[in-house]
């Protein structure tokens, strides 16, 4: 573990990718990696991009990922696709857009099942963020479809979240309900070039004019396979986490990040003493013959664990 | 919780068909493997850099385009270099029989070739990978 963690601090990459299998799959001596290396952690950019499947996420991201390198700062990528809710398998094809940087040692990308474990993707994947931090990378990016609670909570501790859209998916209804206009710090209206891309901008600008009580995300056109918008995008990134920091709210998110990290791990030990210390199985069975209700159960396994 | 295996799926050299990679890679993902698929015309270097930042315990690599003698222990003899050895390599796609031995004596643990089942692939996997 001593090499582990002197390896992932030096920025090596293959300790990197063995501490990331380690916390990725709750191997022992994860909590003394995490030890070592928090303290290590918070200067990185976290750098949330979402959107729905087929957007562009991946292909903006590539593009980002250039002009990131052409600055000099090095990168780190999490990207996260679903895992079978049938097989519990997946197939991870973020990075097929990427591959232009496999070879680049200041980029390291690493591929995330959402898994199914309660919270366990937005805990492995925040953890998974503090290593590459520690590693040294300037700017972490994580992808992800931003649905369900796990994959907006990943979202919510980014610096900045970008909301890819494109045209043709919907009308404002669509816009209103999918709930990104409250994740999106900035937008990213992406493929530009197609029909429909200004009626969804003068759509976005129609719905973001309600907004009163915080700053009006920004919207970026791009064009992502023809490298189109991309300066402008990440200039308006940048420009974000500028007003982040000028304004105090970077104080507020870095607090709202540990709460969540801490409700995490939280939640997550409240679980796994109830089942190995109640008789949570016995309790569940009550429950579903409808002998007790689920607050009465809960109350049962509390009383179980010692607390009221 | 069970270690979940995780497959790098790939394609060296520079044919396009990819048909069979994918049906693999569905196959593999139904087994309740978690796999990478890179896309297609990946050079030796890639797949490996690939495989040790993901750190996978297993490569499949597909290539019709007759020029496996050459890619296929490439792939191997980096996995070496970088340290990644352990990892379970295989491969598919049109192979001659005369070619089985020297591809086996460079690595490739197993060659799966056109007919065979995706449950041989799948078992095969789950018998020799080294989850340490």
């Amino acid at each position: 573990m001593k090499d582990l963690v002197a390896g992932l601090l030096a920025g090596k990459v293959r300790p990197l990718a063995k501490a990331i299998t380690v916390v990725e799959n709750d191997r022992p001596g994860k909590r003394e990696l995490l030890k070592e290396i928090y303290p290590k952690t918070g200067s990185a950019y976290l750098l949330g991009i979402t959107g729905p499947p087929g957007a562009g996420k991946s292909t903006l991201t590539d593009k980002i990922i250039c002009k990131l390198r052409q600055q000099g700062k090095t990168v780190g990528v999490i990207a996260v696709d679903p895992s079978s809710p049938f097989s519990g398998g997946a197939i991870l094809g973020d990075r097929i857009r990427m591959q232009q940087h496999a070879l680049d040692d200041g980029v390291f990308i690493r591929s995330m099942a959402t898994r199914s474990h309660l919270g366990g993707l937005s805990k492995s994947a925040v953890d998974v963020m503090h290593l590459m931090d520690a590693s040294g990378k300037d700017v972490i990016i994580i992808e992800t479809v931003g649905v369900g609670q796990d994959e907006v909570d990943i979202v919510r501790i980014a610096k900045t979240t970008v909301v890819v859209m494109v045209p043709g998916l919907g009308d404002s209804v669509q816009i209103a309900k999918a709930g990104v206009m409250e994740i999106a710090d900035v937008f990213a209206v992406n493929k530009a070039d197609r029909d429909g891309a200004d009626k969804l901008v003068s759509e976005l600008r129609a719905m973001l004019d309600m907004i009163k009580d915080k700053e009006k995300p920004e919207i970026f056109r791009t064009v992502a396979v023809d490298d189109s918008g991309i300066d402008e995008l990440v200039q308006g990134i940048y420009a974000h986490g500028d007003r982040v920091v000028a304004s105090g709210l970077i104080q507020k998110k870095i607090t709202e990040k540990a709460e969540s990290e801490l409700r995490a791990y939280l939640l997550d030990s409240i679980m796994a003493r109830s089942v190995a210390m109640t008789d949570y199985d016995e309790i569940v069975k009550r429950v579903a013959a409808k002998k007790i209700t689920p607050m009465d159960g809960v109350d049962e396994i509390f009383a179980g664990l010692g607390m009221k | 919780m069970d270690k979940k295996i995780k497959v790098l799926v790939a394609k060296p050299g520079l044919d396009g068909h990819d048909r069979g990679a994918k049906v693999v890679s569905r196959a593999l993902r139904d087994a309740g493997m978690e796999v990478i698929y890179t896309g297609i015309r990946q050079t030796p270097e890639q797949i490996v850099a690939t495989a040790v930042q993901e750190d996978v315990d297993s490569i499949g690599l597909s290539c019709l385009s007759g020029a496996h003698n050459k890619l296929f222990p490439k792939v191997v003899a980096l996995l070496k270099e970088k340290g990644a050895g352990d990892v379970l390599v295989f491969g598919g796609g049109i192979i001659p029989d005369e070619d089985i031995a020297g591809l086996k004596a460079a690595g490739i643990a197993a060659i799966f070739r056109p007919g065979t089942s995706t449950e041989d692939t799948i078992a095969f996997i789950k018998d020799n990978v080294n989850l340490a």
